[in-house]
């Protein structure tokens, strides 16, 4: 398939007016991101994110734009060691797309992309067992450079970018969670009722 | 006078500094403050303090570049975005650790009074005896009750937040009302006082939020924004620029000059005085010299210390204040992170509003009244109750709309706690001078030697086994204790190396926080102090400075100094 093709085909699949005119994206490289992912990354990682936490009656990782955000933290705040991890992540991720459905991750269809994360998150929470592998992915992400932490499987390295970019992120905190700037005064026994929803900060 | 001529110097603008310069300067000396990092001006520099972490480029987290550039800073939590450029510059300023030390210092206008964590608690009676009564190092040359009327002095004046227990362990001061406790933390206090008969007590913080606002201050109460340290644009908390600075200014007495490193205390051999220091200024590296009668050193512990040990060195190799021999010895900090958390079951009906600044406090009850350890001294705790947020255990959620909802809402109740333990002061933990290594406006840098003893690993067993048990006598449930390893200095508690004490041989300043040797020096920041006791000890300091501010001026005008 031409690139040209994928594209226009990945733009009608994911929606993905925000990025911009998919015919433009050929042209624009990893340069303009500046973090070495490209914008067709950032698409896929979007849509990886969206799987995990979808639009529902309150908006999504899309909507928060949680791809690019993962791009940079992986780029900026990630060890080496972290960031190769997480780009071998990404092409797994196709092949395992390829060889279940014939087709890259992007144009799956959502029920697919849903049922091909939760194999794998049950297969990392299996991984990440066996290698005695904890606090991954509700952690903040970035290791530090001394530290000598086991690296977990791919699928937690996106997970944990995912909860973290988007229950930090301002439609996650605000829409989704709660969230008042200046609360003036704490009450200690503040009424609580089932679906309420829980502060962002 | 000349332009370089002041009545008094203080050389620091932290939580002691501005202490001295208010004091100094409201009784009527002409006082130049000495800060040797940038300005920050009260609100308008607190670039920050309406930011989330979704209007930080990273949400907030370290990037790597920011962990090569602070390998002391990333071993701990301080390193983040929001606080970027709040930490002293590593590289301009680094030090080197025969054994590990965390120095976490904050080198601008303010100091570590704009990052402190604010807990404000009295030292007790026995705090000044312990010394003495068990042959530890040296007495204190005070004791409560020459201090007791300074802590009403400064809790008055900085706002203290907390409750009146009536405990001799914890001595009451001038209290604003307490932050709440929430329904959890007020039904496990009950339970703990009837599981132990009233010898154990959680009660509310004392904490340098304030609940009521200081209108002649300026200060609105705390918002519960939980962003202290990015700057209180309402001045909830007290700091230099939030209450002792504009206290200080409002006299006109005070001249603020940051940027200034102060190299060295001028002294006079013959007189036995100082007569000003030395000033590098940090941008252009022009050496100046500045005259006064007085000279207040708030520098922070250690570079305080530093600043004695650089200075007079024609008549002292060891420089002013090391003729005792214990210049840069006794250091203690707060020995922490060990303690337990616990499941509550139920209040699933309750839930938190608002952002407190501090949760609950559990004072000493070890080594006092009957009860009688294998280890000098104790500890106490600090904890807070709270629902989980979306940082849950999420293994049965999945991915996808049931994961989402999940998260979005709060999960059961927790709560946890960290003891803060006494480091006894060790004449062998000590800091001095590398002259091979310099620092960006060549001098000399510190060397860490630290370590903690025999006292204070037996300790840490109850501070988590204790812990445990006051959560299981409260009927909690899965009860887990912690010990996640201190190395010192991570308690951001540095004190001792020109400790106080009752003769010139065995200590570098009397009573009245004089430097033995130079009468006219005065050391007030945590460097002063002879033991440490196991609570927070910023109040302890700045009640010692206006203590010894007052006696400088009443000194001044009978002309002994």
């Amino acid at each position: 398939m031409e690139r040209r093709e994928l594209l226009k085909m990945i733009a009608a699949a994911t929606g993905a007016a925000f990025i911009g005119n998919p015919l433009a994206l050929a042209a624009e490289s990893a340069q303009r991101l500046g973090t070495g992912f490209s914008a067709d990354d950032v698409l896929l990682l979007n849509e990886v994110a969206e799987t995990i936490i979808p639009r529902t009656d309150s908006p999504g990782a899309k909507d928060a734009n949680i791809g690019q955000l993962m791009t940079r933290l992986v780029s900026d705040c990630y060890l080496p060691s972290e960031q190769a991890l997480f780009r071998q992540g990404m092409q797994k991720l196709n092949e395992a797309a390829l060889s279940q459905f014939s087709k890259p991750f992007l144009l799956l269809e959502q029920k697919h992309k849903h049922s091909l994360l939760t194999e794998l998150n049950d297969e990392a929470y299996r991984y990440n067992k066996q290698n005695k592998v904890r606090h991954w992915e509700l952690g903040r992400p970035g290791g530090t450079p001394d530290e000598d932490k086991v690296l977990p499987h791919y699928f937690t390295l996106f997970k944990q970018l995912t909860l973290f970019g988007f229950f930090t992120s301002k439609p996650g905190a605000t829409q989704v969670l709660r969230y008042v700037a200046v609360p003036g005064r704490y009450d200690g026994e503040f009424p609580y009722k089932k679906g309420d929803k829980a502060w962002a900060t | 006078m000349s332009v370089n001529e002041y009545d008094a110097i203080v050389v620091g603008s932290g939580i002691s500094g501005g202490w001295a310069a208010k004091e100094l300067s409201e009784r009527g000396l002409k006082v130049l403050m000495l800060e040797r990092g940038r300005n920050i001006e009260h609100i308008k520099d607190y670039k920050n303090a309406h930011k989330e972490a979704w209007d930080y480029p990273h949400h907030d987290v370290p990037t790597q570049q920011m962990k090569l550039d602070y390998p002391v800073l990333r071993r701990d939590y301080p390193l983040n975005e929001s606080t970027f450029g709040m930490w002293a510059n590593e590289k301009e300023a680094p030090y080197t650790e025969d054994k590990r030390f965390d120095w976490y210092r904050g080198y601008h206008v303010g100091g570590r009074s704009l990052l402190w964590g604010r807990q404000s608690y009295r030292f007790n009676e026995q705090d000044f005896l312990a010394n003495a009564q068990e042959g530890i190092a040296v007495d204190w040359p005070i004791r409560y009750e020459d201090l007791a009327p300074w802590y009403d002095y400064v809790e008055r004046f900085a706002g203290i937040s907390g409750s009146r227990e009536g405990l001799d362990v914890l001595p009451d001061g001038q209290f604003q009302p307490p932050i709440p406790l929430n329904c959890v933390e007020k039904d496990v206090a009950a339970r703990i006082k009837k599981a132990f008969a009233g010898t154990r007590h959680l009660i509310h913080s004392r904490c340098a939020n304030i609940t009521e606002p200081k209108p002649e201050q300026g200060r609105t109460n705390c918002q519960y924004r939980a962003k202290c340290w990015l700057g209180c644009p309402f001045g909830g908390y007290f700091s230099t620029q939030s209450a002792t600075l504009p206290a200080a200014l409002k006299t006109g007495n005070l001249t603020l000059r940051p940027f200034s490193v102060v190299s060295r205390v001028l002294y006079d051999k013959d007189k036995k005085r100082a007569t000003g220091v030395e000033v590098i200024d940090a941008q252009t590296n022009q050496v100046i010299e500045y005259k006064s009668k007085l000279v207040f050193l708030n520098a922070s512990a250690f570079n305080s210390t530093w600043l004695l040990m650089n200075s007079a060195t024609d008549v002292w190799e060891g420089g002013l204040g090391s003729s005792s021999g214990e210049l840069g010895h006794n250091v203690m900090d707060h020995h922490f992170r060990v303690g337990a958390s616990a499941d509550v079951e139920g209040y699933l009906d309750k839930y938190t509003f608002g952002r407190r600044p501090a949760g609950f406090y559990i004072p000493r009850y070890r080594n006092w009244h009957k009860d009688k350890r294998d280890y000098l001294r104790g500890f106490g705790y600090q904890g807070s109750a709270s629902r989980q947020g979306w940082q849950k255990d999420i293994r049965e959620m999945g991915i996808g709309a049931e994961l989402k909802a999940g998260l979005s809402e709060p999960g059961h109740w927790s709560i946890g706690m960290s003891a803060f333990g006494e480091i006894l002061p060790y004449h062998d933990n000590r800091i001095y001078l590398n002259h091979q290594v310099k620092d960006k406006w060549g001098l000399p840098v510190l060397v860490m030697n630290v370590e903690i003893k025999q006292n204070e690993l037996a300790m840490r067993k109850d501070m988590q086994a204790d812990a445990m048990e006051m959560f299981e006598a409260a009927g909690l449930k899965n009860v887990k204790g912690y010990d996640s390893d201190y190395a010192p200095g991570m308690g951001i508690h540095e004190m001792g190396t020109a400790r106080m004490g009752r003769d010139a041989k065995s200590s570098v300043l009397n009573k009245h926080n004089q430097v033995w040797d130079a009468p006219n020096v005065f050391v007030t920041d945590g460097a002063c102090m002879t033991s440490a006791s196991c609570v927070n000890p910023s109040l302890t300091y700045m009640a010692l400075t206006a203590r010894a501010a007052a006696f400088a001026v009443e000194e001044l005008k009978r002309g002994n100094l």
